[in-house]
Formats: structure tokens, C-alpha cells, sequence
């Protein structure tokens, strides 16, 4: 298994210093992410794991400890590992192609253009090449995000609440294209999330993290295969885990 | 065409008003619409009308211009860096209450009376709002995009290109066109002083030579025409289809 590890975090602490006062954010951090493994990083708002990814995005660098991909120390971002962020990430003064297609201008044009063509078609915006960011509705210009991401052909996709901003249909319908893009390309994915359905639907394994300062509870194996039942006993298993690790009951 | 017929009335009275008082108060000083427009026939038979329109729009052109050339890139430097705008902007502060106006001695001791003059003068009113403007919406421009172009692995050349200047456009152009309307409203002060040319020119030596406030009228006139033309041709740069975007609140 050591072979084939993608993202290794070791003894990763953050504390940041704020009107003179410490604040530590995480502590004692140690995580291995396997190539091709969607990993979901799952606490409650605040908790430090947006940190805890823009760290390993190589944003933000760690108070101590150290993160390495591919065996290289991470010290900043780099365009084989893309973050996705909410949909204000999307340019406003670039029409669907030309966000898409941002980050291709090294390649040839003639490649540049069936890429973003392939993307486009993928996250199903065909018809809205043309269009600008403020002519979609919020999560058309997720999906620019994603397909941006996805044709920068990264190894790895972090995603920091990418559909948390997006009403619930199109949120089971994003997670739905984002599980079909990760079946189709393989890529590693991070995901960060408050919401433990959807970290359930999503990952291999989920990360629950605890409140601030924020270090790594238990990690929770979903051996559930895709497609996955909402309603099948081992799911629903999985999720009162969850829910009891993080000591909510599940009713209401 | 309802909106057209309410201006129209509008200036309709305003006519009407200005030509009652100067009827009434039966001042021999100041000239009824009608005589303004009479000295705006003369102006323009003896073909003063479009050279002094020229010299003003001239003077303005090249300090403005300037302006933007030495203007924006200074300030798209100042907002791309926390420390730079530390050390300069307290110049900038100290600079932006001084009216331009205060600058035309220092001007006539170095470039002496002449175009160079009202052209320098320009140049200082609208640098530093342009400066500022620059600067301001540069520092403004949104972290995450930022973020999202670090992460593509652009160059600071392409960092500035692709996403500071056309993030920071929108705000970039409303600096502009406010720089402009300045420098419109500099350029007739700096005439009365530092040429003998130009709309402003016109206006000080028409009163100066025999009280002609008809003629003094008409050049008035003229400069709020072709204000008003700068400030629509401004606007249509704010007509890119993105812009709208800001508008709405979608940035």
C-alpha cells in the first residue's frame, strides 16, 4: 500500500496569530491519501479543514510539520493539483470557454479547444459556450469551476464545500457528475465538507475531524460500492457511526 | 419619447427663466439666451468656435493621456504589493487635497507660459485620481482569483494581465471617466491663466476685452457641450457585456 500513497501529511499543526494572541487551528495532523482515492475531510464549520486543505494545496504553509506529494515537499501551488473552490472562483470577465480554457494557453490551439470542447460537453454547459459567469445560475458556474479544474488534467482535485452554496437538487446532481468524473479519470480527490450525507455518498473514507483546534478524530471506511443506496442498511450503518462520532444523535 | 418631451420642457423653462430675469432686471451685463446664441454664431463664422475647442480638447488629450500612461501602471504597481502602498500612500493623501489649480505658479516657473503649462497642469489633476482609482480597485481584486491563477502557475506578467487588469477594469474605468471630468474642468481654469488659446482663454479675454458676457455666455456653453460629449464617449466603454456582472452584484 505504501507504494502507491499520493498525499502524505505528517505531524501538521497551524496556529495563527491574531491581535497578538495564538490561535491554534489544528493540531497534530498525520493523514495518508492513496492515488485515485476520494477522501472526504468532515467537521463542523470553523473547525480548521479548509486549513487543514489549503495547506496540502500548498496556499498556506503550516506552523509546523510538513505535507509531500508524490515524496516532494508541497511549499506551494502547483498546476498538477487544482483546487476547486465555490463558484466565486469562476472569472466574471471570461465567458464558459474562456474560463474553462484558462489554464490551457501553453498548449496549441487546435488541443486547447477540444479540451475545453470535452469538458464543456462533460459538465453538460454545451449551448453555453458563449455565455458569462452572470448569465448562469449558481451551479451552471460550479460546474465551470469543476470542468476548469478538470482540464487542467491534475492528479489531484481539492475541493473546499464546492456545492455548499447550491440549492439540494443540484447539489445530488453536481456529486453525481463529480462521482462520474472521478470513475472516468481516476484522479485524487479531497473533499471538504460539513455535511455527513454527502461525505457518506462520496468518499472511500472519511476523515472526521473534531472542533477547533481541529485534529483528525477517526477515519471511517465507506465500503459501500457506487452507486450507492441512500436507503441500504450499511450506509445508513456508516452514517450513525458518523453521526454518533461526532456525538449527535441521529434524530431531532 | 414621454422622458424626451419632459427634458425638452424642462430646458424649455430654464430659457424662459433666464431670459425673464435678464429682461426684468434690465441689465445691460448680462446676455438673454438669444444673444448667447448670436455670440455663438459669431464665434463659430469667425472660426474661433472650433480652435479654441481644438487647443482645449488638444491640452487635455496630452495631459490626460499622460496621466493614464504614468497613472495606471504606477497604480496597478501600488495595489499589487501591501508594501509599496505602506510607503506611498501617505503622498498620495498628503498630494490629493492640493487643487490642481495651486500647481499653475510652479508650472509657468518651469514650462513657462504655454501649452506645456496647461498640459502639466492637467497631467496633475488627473494623475492622482487615476493613481488612486488604480491602485483601489487592483486591491480590491478578489483573493480567490488570485488563488485560482497562482494555482494555474501564471507569471507575474500573466498575473497582471489576465486577471489584475480585467479584474480590476470596472472600477478602473469609473476612475477614469471621473479623472476625465477633472481634467475638463482644469483645463478652462488653467487657459485663464497659462495661454492665450483655448475655451477658457476665451472666456477671460472676452470679459477683458469690453465685458462681451454674450460671448463669455456662449463659451460657457461650449465647455458643458463637449464635457458632456467626453463623459458619454467615456460611457460607452462601460458597455463590455462582463461589467454588468459587478452591477448585479455577482463579482
Amino acid at each position: 500500500m505504501s507504494e502507491n500513497i499520493k498525499v502524505s501529511v505528517r505531524d501538521v499543526a497551524m496556529t495563527f496569530r491574531r491581535d497578538g494572541k495564538e490561535l491554534s487551528v489544528l493540531e497534530n495532523v498525520n493523514l495518508d491519501v492513496r492515488a485515485g482515492e476520494f477522501v472526504c475531510l468532515l467537521g463542523p464549520s470553523g473547525c480548521g479543514k479548509s486549513t487543514l486543505l489549503n495547506i496540502i494545496a500548498g496556499f498556506l504553509r503550516p506552523s509546523m510539520g510538513s505535507v509531500q506529494i508524490d515524496g516532494q515537499p508541497v511549499s506551494k501551488p502547483d498546476p498538477r493539483r487544482i483546487f476547486v473552490f465555490q463558484e466565486r472562483g469562476v472569472f466574471p470577465w471570461l465567458t464558459v470557454t474562456g474560463n474553462i480554457g484558462f489554464g490551457l494557453q501553453n498548449l496549441e490551439r487546435s488541443e486547447r479547444d477540444a479540451r475545453v470542447s470535452h469538458y464543456i460537453e462533460m459538465v453538460g454547459l454545451r449551448g453555453f459556450e458563449n455565455s458569462y459567469p452572470h448569465e448562469l445560475s449558481g451551479g451552471m458556474k460550479q460546474r465551470v469551476e469543476v470542468a476548469r479544474a478538470m482540464a487542467m488534467n491534475p492528479d489531484v482535485l481539492f475541493l473546499d464545500e464546492p456545492f455548499g452554496a447550491l440549492d439540494s437538487i443540484t447539489r445530488l446532481v453536481m456529486r453525481r457528475e463529480l462521482l462520474r468524473l472521478w470513475e472516468a479519470e481516476k484522479k485524487t480527490i479531497l473533499f471538504v465538507t460539513h455535511d455527513i450525507e454527502e461525505s457518506v455518498q462520496l468518499a472511500d473514507r472519511v476523515v472526521v475531524m473534531s472542533t477547533r483546534p481541529a485534529t483528525l478524530r477517526s477515519i471511517v471506511e465507506i465500503d459501500v460500492p457506487h452507486p450507492r443506496d441512500f436507503s441500504a442498511p450499511r450506509y445508513l450503518e456508516l452514517r450513525d457511526a458518523i453521526l454518533a462520532e461526532i456525538g449527535l444523535a441521529h434524530q431531532i | 419619447m414621454f422622458r424626451r418631451l419632459i427634458s425638452l420642457l424642462g430646458i424649455g423653462v430654464f430659457v424662459l427663466l433666464w431670459w425673464t430675469g435678464v429682461h426684468f432686471s434690465r441689465t445691460h451685463i448680462l446676455p438673454t439666451p438669444l444673444a448667447s446664441l448670436n455670440a455663438l454664431k459669431e464665434l463659430s463664422r469667425k472660426g474661433l468656435l472650433f480652435r479654441y475647442s481644438i487647443a482645449s480638447l488638444y491640452r487635455v488629450t496630452w495631459g490626460y493621456l499622460s496621466a493614464v500612461v504614468l497613472g495606471v501602471p504606477l497604480g496597478l504597481l501600488l495595489g499589487s504589493s501591501r508594501r509599496l502602498r505602506i510607503a506611498f500612500n501617505p503622498y498620495l493623501q498628503i498630494l490629493r487635497p492640493i487643487s490642481p489649480l495651486a500647481w499653475i505658479p510652479i508650472s509657468i516657473l518651469w514650462f513657462g507660459v504655454g501649452d506645456v503649462s496647461a498640459i502639466f497642469i492637467i497631467f496633475v489633476a488627473s494623475f492622482l485620481p487615476i493613481t488612486v482609482s488604480a491602485m483601489n480597485a487592483v486591491a480590491n481584486v478578489s483573493q480567490v482569483h488570485i488563488d485560482v491563477a497562482r494555482n494555474m502557475g501564471l507569471s507575474t506578467r500573466a498575473m497582471l494581465l489576465r486577471v489584475l487588469l480585467p479584474s480590476a477594469l470596472p472600477q478602473l474605468i469609473v476612475g477614469l471617466r471621473i479623472a476625465l471630468g477633472i481634467a475638463w474642468l482644469v483645463v478652462v481654469a488653467a487657459e485663464m491663466i497659462a495661454v492665450n488659446s483655448g475655451l477658457g482663454f476665451l472666456i477671460i479675454d472676452a470679459r477683458n476685452a469690453g465685458n462681451r458676457y454674450d460671448v463669455v455666455v456662449a463659451g460657457m456653453m461650449t465647455i458643458g457641450a463637449l464635457g458632456l460629449l467626453l463623459d458619454q464617449g467615456m460611457r460607452r466603454i462601460d458597455r463590455i457585456p462582463w461589467l454588468k456582472a459587478r452591477e448585479m452584484g455577482l463579482s
